[in-house]
């Protein structure tokens, strides 16, 4: 059990890993290249390893775990090792006509140590793919895997040291008391994935040592869906969303559907019908839907169903399953906004559906919640798109779908406000592991005296055109001009 | 006097969340996000730099004893072009830029969008009372926030001044200007905001973001720390000297987070580079510095008294080799070089912030890096060598928030160069477009189209499904 796992010393660790990285030896780009490799190698030859622990875990299929998880970190990898000397390499800027003769660069360097607290959801990609940027990046790390998700925290333990050096990337198991030991250190940067409470302790704690942090949380994601759309085919798009990843546990799963009054009879025919074509008429037997995490959890989301006024509005699904934790795909219709599923993330398979009468009403509804980390709209209107655009904030958006911005490398994943700081994915996880320093490079073959005290009214002169960028002033006081103000 | 204090607090606290409220309406009203608008804030802002010239330069030689041409191309000029860099380019910085999107995730298209965080806090120190306030608060502007700046109280002449001209120029509605001490500072940290920006030192950037992380509020701090100055026998001594001392002591007489802090000297040269800078020094500021005016003055007592205690310091007292001379009824302190102290004296535990410069001899750039290294992540670090192999060694062994070869602070002017610490000397940077950035939200949008997908990637996932989907996820992944 994870959180059996005796207290690992953390200053020792930390002491450790500091000596790593000051012998340089996670600077060079042969390192990060071949420890890249390593993982990619670890997650191929090991697929039946992590799915074995996926399934014990969470009861994820194969399919799932493959396209949702593995998948991305192979690509975030693949990725990395192709671009890798890119993203390295210093790139020059323009310098100012003050510093003229002069080279300006911003150099890449890595952090120092950093920390990955990764998530019970997505264990194996959250832990991962940050763990590819802080690599990319040249640092040293230290992984903290969910204790909730015991198998795949054991799996990490025991295979990333037989892969990857094990002198600078170590995975720490353990609960509370581990993290908090782990979290008085000073650490160069904190990368976090999960809830915003939790979001609020790591850097509450990372402000003490002025420690920089990444913080992908959650929220509301709300999808919004008016009747110009194929009710087929977003509602295909919608349940596989919806349920397909984590079984609704899922920081992007789709939390509500806020929909347009006209469409709401044929969407919600069109979803129970859809529904029933992929998880069969009791979802029990569908291989295709992962389970609870845990007791606490099921207890959490039976309770919202449980709820008077919520679970007279349940218009399909409902049923449960303690032993199993199994919670049957369920769909809620216009509950009330103060209901408890309302209040909170659902992080599970419940889709509570709420009438609007068209955009502006959904805007209204979404600006009350925290920014959450994706919104999610369905429609054929440019107007409309524009709009929830431009008049709502979140993370990330998708038009016409959900979930799927995640595959797309070059759009930087994060949250806003209670959904979080900081971005990664492509050379987002290059850059969210890094500092970029800035460098001005001058020699000595050129040298304007008037730029030293004490000033003169020339020298003054001299300056003001260099500084106000005045090319003409410049060189009519060079010359001894007096310029028309 | 307790009694008064915290009603003052609470009414502090009541005034400030009412503030934060009536920001927040702004900022949903969308008139922040326009074009329109942010041009005509620059604009006016611009305006104002120009219009009131006098009385800025007045208070800022009221509060410091700067000389007004030092004002001026320190921090004046600075904002007037920034500004005029702003407007030019607003409209390519909130522009959606498109990105590539991988076969698998076609047929769609992805842009990133920029959006402005919302309601910011700008928090101004007092060394460059004017620039380090209203610079973040170009930024926020420009990114579509509305914003509260909090100028320094130990200026407050410049604070009555921004105070007061701010509002004539700038939407109220928008822009605000709050002024006082630490209870409204600690009112204001109380509040949420979706965007701090502080400029300051450690200990009270520690306090800032711990108040930033219980509202999850992303923050950019501009700190300080001990920026060295490594130089060796390959460069041209006299005109080392004159950019050192340009760097320690023309700009706020060094009390600036940029200005060189220690020398790390070869020993070959280190008599000789004493010597130099001794007569740069009377060069610069004139045998008696006491009368020249370039250099300002300490800011306040408190300040004058730290840096009078870590000359006293006895083991600090003795290597006194130029200067040294204070009166502490002026707030002087004569530019003074202290040679060879030991390394673990108050002069070179902390960041001076004044007009005091440690040198240290070293053999060479081994010795130097490791005093370095021993030391927290600096803002600023120099190395004067003409010797590429030494510039690299330096950059790729040492970390800083910024580094200039051959030359002191003058980086600061290039605004295409990203201008913050690492570590300790801070998080996140600004200038240019970098201002526009910290005060945004990238907002990554995927377009997909309504066309059917392929049936395949739906479940009841057969083995079938599952060999097809990760077939063509594989395939997909070897053209990355």
């Amino acid at each position: 059990m994870a959180t059996d796992v005796p207290l690992v010393d953390a200053a020792q660790l930390l002491g450790e890993l500091r000596r790593t990285f000051s012998s340089g030896r996670t600077k060079s780009e042969k390192w990060r290249s071949q420890q890249l490799r390593a993982l990619l190698k670890m997650v191929t030859e090991q697929e039946k390893e992590i799915c074995k622990a996926l399934t014990l875990d969470l009861g994820k299929s194969e399919y799932e775990t493959y396209a949702c998880e593995l998948a991305m970190v192979l690509d975030s990898c693949k990725l990395a090792i192709k671009r890798l000397k890119k993203w390295m390499s210093p790139e020059k800027r323009p310098i100012a006509v003050a510093t003229i003769p002069s080279t300006a660069i911003v150099h890449p360097e890595p952090l120092g140590v950093a920390l990955v607290v990764s998530a019970w959801n997505f264990p194996i990609l959250l832990a991962l793919d940050p763990l590819v940027g802080a690599v990319a990046a040249g640092c040293a790390v230290v992984i903290k895997p969910s204790e909730i998700a015991p198998a795949t925290s054991a799996f990490l333990a025991k295979f990333i040291p037989m892969y990857m050096d094990k002198e600078a990337i170590r995975v720490v198991e353990g609960g509370v008391q581990q993290i908090t030991a782990l979290l008085d250190q000073k650490w160069d940067k904190i990368f976090f994935t999960g809830n915003a409470k939790v979001g609020r302790i790591m850097m509450a704690a990372a402000a003490k040592h002025l420690t920089p942090v990444t913080l992908e949380l959650g929220g509301k994601c709300p999808i919004y869906i008016d009747s110009t759309v194929d009710v087929k085919v977003a509602a295909k798009r919608i349940i596989v969303g919806k349920w397909t990843c984590s079984d609704g546990q899922a920081c992007l799963s789709p939390n509500h559907l806020l929909v347009e009054e006209c469409f709401v009879p044929k969407l919600i025919s069109t979803l129970k019908t859809t529904m029933v074509e992929f998880y069969g008429e009791d979802p029990r037997t569908s291989k295709d839907l992962a389970h609870i995490v845990n007791k606490n959890h099921f207890k959490r989301l039976t309770a919202l169903l449980d709820d008077p006024a919520t679970a007279e509005k349940i218009i399909h699904g409902g049923e449960r399953d303690e032993k199993s934790l199994y919670i049957a795909p369920t769909l809620l219709l216009d509950v009330p906004l103060d209901a408890p599923i309302m209040n909170e993330e659902i992080f599970g398979p419940l889709l509570p559906i709420i009438t609007v009468k068209g955009p502006d009403e959904a805007i209204d509804i979404i600006s009350k919640e925290p920014k959450p980390l994706a919104i999610y709209v369905f429609t054929d209107n440019k107007a409309v798109q524009e709009k929830m655009v431009s008049e709502t904030s979140s993370g990330g958006m998708v038009i016409n779908d959900a979930v799927v911005h995640f595959l797309c490398p070059h759009l930087p994943f994060g949250g806003v406000g209670e959904s979080g700081i900081g971005a990664y994915h492509g050379k987002a996880s290059f850059d969210a592991f890094s500092h970029q320093k800035s460098i001005l490079y001058r020699g000595f073959t050129v040298e304007v005296y008037a730029r030293y005290p004490p000033y003169t009214t020339h020298k003054l002169k001299v300056i003001r055109a260099l500084l106000g960028r005045d090319f003409l002033g410049l060189l009519l006081a060079l010359l001894g001009f007096r310029r028309q103000e | 006097m307790a009694i008064i204090e915290e009603e003052n607090l609470v009414a502090a606290a009541a005034g400030v969340e009412q503030l934060v409220r009536d920001l927040q309406r702004t900022v949903r009203s969308g008139i922040t996000k326009t074009e329109k608008w942010r041009i005509q804030q620059l604009k006016a802002l611009l305006k104002l730099i120009v219009e009131n010239q006098d009385s800025l330069l007045q208070a800022v030689f009221t509060d410091l004893g700067k000389p007004a041409h030092q004002v001026v191309f320190t921090e004046l000029l600075t904002l007037a072009t920034s500004c005029k860099l702003a407007i030019k380019e607003l409209k390519q910085w909130m522009a959606p830029k498109e990105v590539p999107v991988p076969p698998l995730a076609l047929p769609g298209t992805a842009f990133v969008v920029p959006e402005p965080l919302g309601v910011a806090l700008v928090i101004a120190p007092w060394n460059f009372p004017i620039s380090l306030g209203v610079d973040p608060l170009i930024g926020a502007i420009s990114a579509g926030c509305a914003a509260v700046l909090k100028p320094s109280e130990i200026t407050p002449t410049v604070s009555s001044i921004l105070a007061d001209l701010l509002p004539k120029y700038l939407d109220t509605d928008a822009i605000r200007v709050v002024e006082g001490g630490i209870p409204i500072t600690t009112a204001l940290l109380a509040q949420k905001w979706d965007k701090i920006f502080y400029t300051g030192n450690y200990t009270v950037g520690r306090i800032v973001m711990a108040a930033a992380a219980k509202h999850l509020t992303p923050v950019t701090l501009e700190l300080g720390g001990k920026s060295p100055v490594y130089i060796d026998d390959s460069v041209d001594l006299k005109v080392s000297a004159r950019r050192i001392c340009q760097g320690k002591w023309s700009f706020s007489d060094g009390q600036a987070c940029v200005a060189p802090d220690y020398l790390l000297v070869q020993e070959s040269i280190a008599p000789k580079l004493v010597e130099t800078l001794k007569e740069t020094i009377v060069e610069f500021f004139g045998e008696d510095p006491s009368t020249c005016a370039e250099l300002g003055r300490i800011v306040n007592a408190n300040h004058f008294r730290r840096l009078t205690r870590l000359l006293d310091d006895p083991r600090t007292a003795e290597k006194i080799v130029h200067g040294g001379e204070r009166n502490e009824q002026s707030l002087f302190i004569a530019p003074t070089i202290v040679l060879d102290v030991p390394l673990d004296v108050p002069v070179m535990l902390d960041e001076i912030f004044g007009p005091i410069l440690p040198i240290i001899t070293v053999k060479g750039v081994d010795e130097a890096i490791n005093i370095i290294l021993d030391l927290p992540k600096p803002l600023a670090l120099y190395v004067f060598s003409t010797n590429k192999a030494v510039q690299e060694r330096f950059v790729t062994e040492t970390s800083a928030g910024t580094v200039g070869i051959n030359e002191t602070v003058l980086h600061v002017a290039v605004l295409g160069l990203p201008f913050g610490g690492v570590g300790e000397s801070g998080m996140g940077a600004y200038h240019g477009k970098h201002s526009f950035d910290a005060f945004s939200h990238y907002k990554g949008v995927y377009h997909k189209r309504m066309e059917a997908d392929a049936d395949g990637t739906f479940p009841p996932y057969t083995s079938a499904r599952n060999n097809l989907i990760r077939s063509f996820l594989t395939e997909d992944l070897e053209e990355i």
